[in-house]
């Protein structure tokens, strides 16, 4: 009988040499005689596991963990693809407290199924929400949508449903649903997870958006920085489209809709919507006026849903389960789950979906196990580059866009950057200044402008020269960019660079005084 | 670490084996690119694939074919940050240089890179080995710090140790 072996194929994995171990696994099984298939899945997304290697046996899938190419020929040899025991058996991988503690709705299917298997897709519970979304209204769609409380996982946490009635009722003889992968929250990889892992569910969700409002065309927009996101795409929309799932009559209606993967180059602020729909027009990734918003008047001009991966990969959900199902979870207004992403130096890093209203310090502390470092926890960066850093004193904040707003921070994509005590807080908020600057559009001053100078006023903070009076110019600039910027980039960045001076202030006092140089 | 072929999507791959200019290899692959909707970067990336760069006798050809003018053109080159004017080294490294790789120790990696490369980051060699540039997130944060080499990804790529492996490779 052929042993079926999981590998994930997930760049988090690949990264740390997952192909090396399936090309050593299968001459291995070749040498030894054993009939085995090796199936390339994503990644469950608990990361300093990687590679991890899973073999089906009667009791389930057995993990084994951080299985690297030189390791393989003994693990045969002890018995490995009979689940046998040995000091990297990590039982089944979704008894771990990481994974048994969270709540995988968007993220069910990643790290256990073929990417590439639409029957794999269908046989856990795949399909079912496009099924039933041809049997509805496309306002009846729209109003399950708004009944779940999904809002945009992209960042600015807009109700979903609400963007998509805009769409609706918008007339046009072409309307699109674009969707927006380009993810450059450093701390974030769920998008890259999903579309590595299930991209059928974005396509599924991508679809059901068109169907809903009434597009018949769609751009999956990813960032050049991730190449196995983008062969996955591309390989799923082609299975995708000889299967009937898009083109004409999908899903057995009489709907019509097909999609295209675009890559683009290298611009963070191409993640700002309109910006986006810019550079896929073929421009530069200067920042639009809105309104009119994208919904009315969006890509070439035309009614145009614009959604982050995670929100539209977590529609199929919503329509196979319906509306309650999903706001079922949550707190507040934050309903649903959340694909929360825990990085940096954090022992238990990875991907870890659970509903609104865990604590920072559950999410720290408890899933994540403090640094990986072992040495203290000083400060949590959360919600990407323009997020705020919270000190251990706000680690009772629960994870909702209103808790985190109230206390002068974000959720954003769901990214949390943890930190231990090495960090000089003023060399952060000279970095959220710098990459301010490099990734300015350049359309509106204080973003462009204020951000150059918030680095060098940072820089003679750090060499200690006339402390007090610089940090006074980088409060009025931060406030200056706050109220003078067109978007997020130049708006949010006095997040990072105010929380870090008013929660960490000794940071930026260590140097030894001096007199002003100029 | 070995080299991966890329490609597949029109993407921009760092591999070495560029060809020279040829304004006919260029016009094949505008007119093979141009009747896509928004085909500016789709074409900008099979260019880059191809030549390893963007170079500015393509701008005009460009421009002439989607009916835009060359400044527009240029303007688009040179505001995304992964399109090149010339062609990079002989090894590409892209070194993250972002929050949760800098909270995993990147600092003292790309220092210890720079040293071991002779360069600053952001910059070709003299010898034309090796482009070294910082990137802002590869998406692999929780296994940080992270590069791509030749289009190849590495992760948990530690000061000293990691960063003599990656000089290495970047030297042969
Ligand atoms: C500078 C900047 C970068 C952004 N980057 C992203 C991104 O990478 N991915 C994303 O989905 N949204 C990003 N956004 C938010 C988008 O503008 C937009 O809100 C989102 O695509 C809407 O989708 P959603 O409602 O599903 O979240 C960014 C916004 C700004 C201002
Ligand atoms: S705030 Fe910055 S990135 Fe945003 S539109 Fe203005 S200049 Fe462009
Ligand atoms: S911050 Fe380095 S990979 Fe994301």
């Amino acid at each position: 009988m052929t042993i079926r072996v999981f590998i994930p194929g997930d760049a988090g994995a690949v990264a740390v040499g997952a192909d090396e171990v399936a090309a050593a696994l299968a001459e291995e099984a070749r040498a030894a005689g054993i009939d085995i298939a090796i199936i390339r899945t994503g990644s469950r997304g608990l990361f300093p596991l990687e590679p991890l290697l899973e073999v089906e046996t009667p009791e389930g899938r057995i993990g084994y963990a951080t299985v690297y190419p030189r390791d393989v020929k003994a693990l045969v040899a002890a018995g490995m693809l009979a689940g046998a025991p040995h000091e990297k058996r990590i039982g089944r991988p979704e008894e771990l407290p990481f994974f048994k503690r969270q709540t995988r709705l968007t993220f069910a299917r990643c790290g256990i199924t073929d990417p590439l298997s639409l029957d794999d897709y269908r046989a856990h519970g795949g399909m079912k929400g496009i099924e039933r979304a041809v049997s509805l209204t496309g306002t009846a769609i729209i109003e399950e949508l708004v009944a779940s409380g999904l809002r945009g996982r992209g960042g600015a946490g807009f109700p979903t449903g609400i963007k998509w009635r805009t769409v609706a009722a918008t007339a046009a003889p072409q309307k699109y649903v674009v969707c927006n992968a380009d993810e450059g929250d450093s701390g974030t990889f769920a998008d890259r997870m999903l579309m590595e892992g299930d991209p059928f569910a974005l396509i599924e969700g991508m679809a059901i958006a068109g169907i809903a409002v009434g597009a018949t065309r769609g751009y999956v927009y990813i960032r050049s920085e991730y190449p196995h996101a983008v062969a996955a795409m591309e390989k799923a929309v082609a299975i995708a489209r000889g299967a009937g799932l898009l083109g004409h009559g999908i899903a057995g209606s009489a709907h019509a809709f097909d999609m295209e993967v675009r890559v683009g180059a290298g611009a963070y602020v191409c993640g700002e919507e309109t910006s986006l729909l810019e550079s896929l027009e073929g421009r530069r990734g200067i920042v639009r006026a809105k309104p009119p918003l994208p919904a009315i008047s969006g890509l070439f001009g035309k009614p145009t849903v614009i959604n982050n991966v995670l929100s539209l990969a977590t529609v199929p959900f919503i329509l196979a389960e319906g509306a309650r199902a999903y706001a079922d979870f949550g707190m507040g207004r934050s309903r649903g789950t959340m694909p929360i992403q825990l990085a940096g130096n954090v022992k238990n890093g990875g991907l870890f979906e659970t509903a609104f209203g865990i604590t920072l310090g559950e999410l720290v502390d408890d899933v994540g196990g403090g640094t990986e470092s072992g040495r203290p926890v000083r400060a949590v960066q959360v919600g990407g580059p323009l997020g705020a850093y919270f000190p251990r004193a706000l680690f009772d904040t629960p994870f909702d866009y209103e808790s985190f707003a109230a206390r002068d921070g974000l959720i954003g994509h769901g990214g949390v950057v943890v930190f231990d005590d090495t960090v000089d807080m003023a060399r952060q908020a000279r970095f959220a200044m710098e990459f301010c600057a490099i990734e300015s559009c350049g359309k509106c001053t204080p973003c462009r402008i204020g951000s150059t100078r918030g680095v060098e006023t940072l820089d003679r903070v750090i060499a200690g020269r006339d402390v007090e009076r610089n940090l006074a110019i980088v409060e009025d600039l931060c406030h200056t960019m706050k109220f003078g910027s067109l978007c997020a980039l130049g708006g949010f960045t006095p997040y990072p660079v105010m929380s870090a001076l008013t929660h960490f202030p000794d940071d930026f006092r260590r140097a030894p005084a001096r007199e002003a140089a100029e | 670490m070995a080299l991966k072929p890329r490609g597949e999507s029109g993407k921009t791959p760092d591999v070495t084996d560029h060809q020279p200019w040829s304004a006919e290899t260029a016009r094949a692959i505008i007119a093979a690119n141009a009747g896509r909707e928004g085909a500016t970067l789709p074409i900008l990336h099979a260019l880059q694939e191809t030549f390893g760069c963007v170079p500015e006798a393509a701008e005009p050809l460009v421009a002439e074919a989607l009916n835009l003018s060359r400044a527009e053109i240029h303007g688009v080159v040179t505001f995304y940050h992964d399109f090149r004017r010339t062609p990079p080294g002989r090894h590409v490294l892209k070194l993250c240089r972002a929050e949760a790789c800098q909270a995993r120790g990147g600092d003292a990696l790309a220092a210890d890179v720079e040293r071991g490369l002779g360069i600053p980051i952001n910059s070709t060699s003299a010898d034309g080995r090796v482009t070294f540039e910082a990137v802002y997130c590869l998406g692999l944060c929780a296994s940080g710090p992270a590069i791509m080499i030749d289009g190849k990804l590495v992760a948990r790529v530690d000061a000293g140790e990691g960063a003599a492996r990656v000089v290495e490779a970047c030297s042969r």
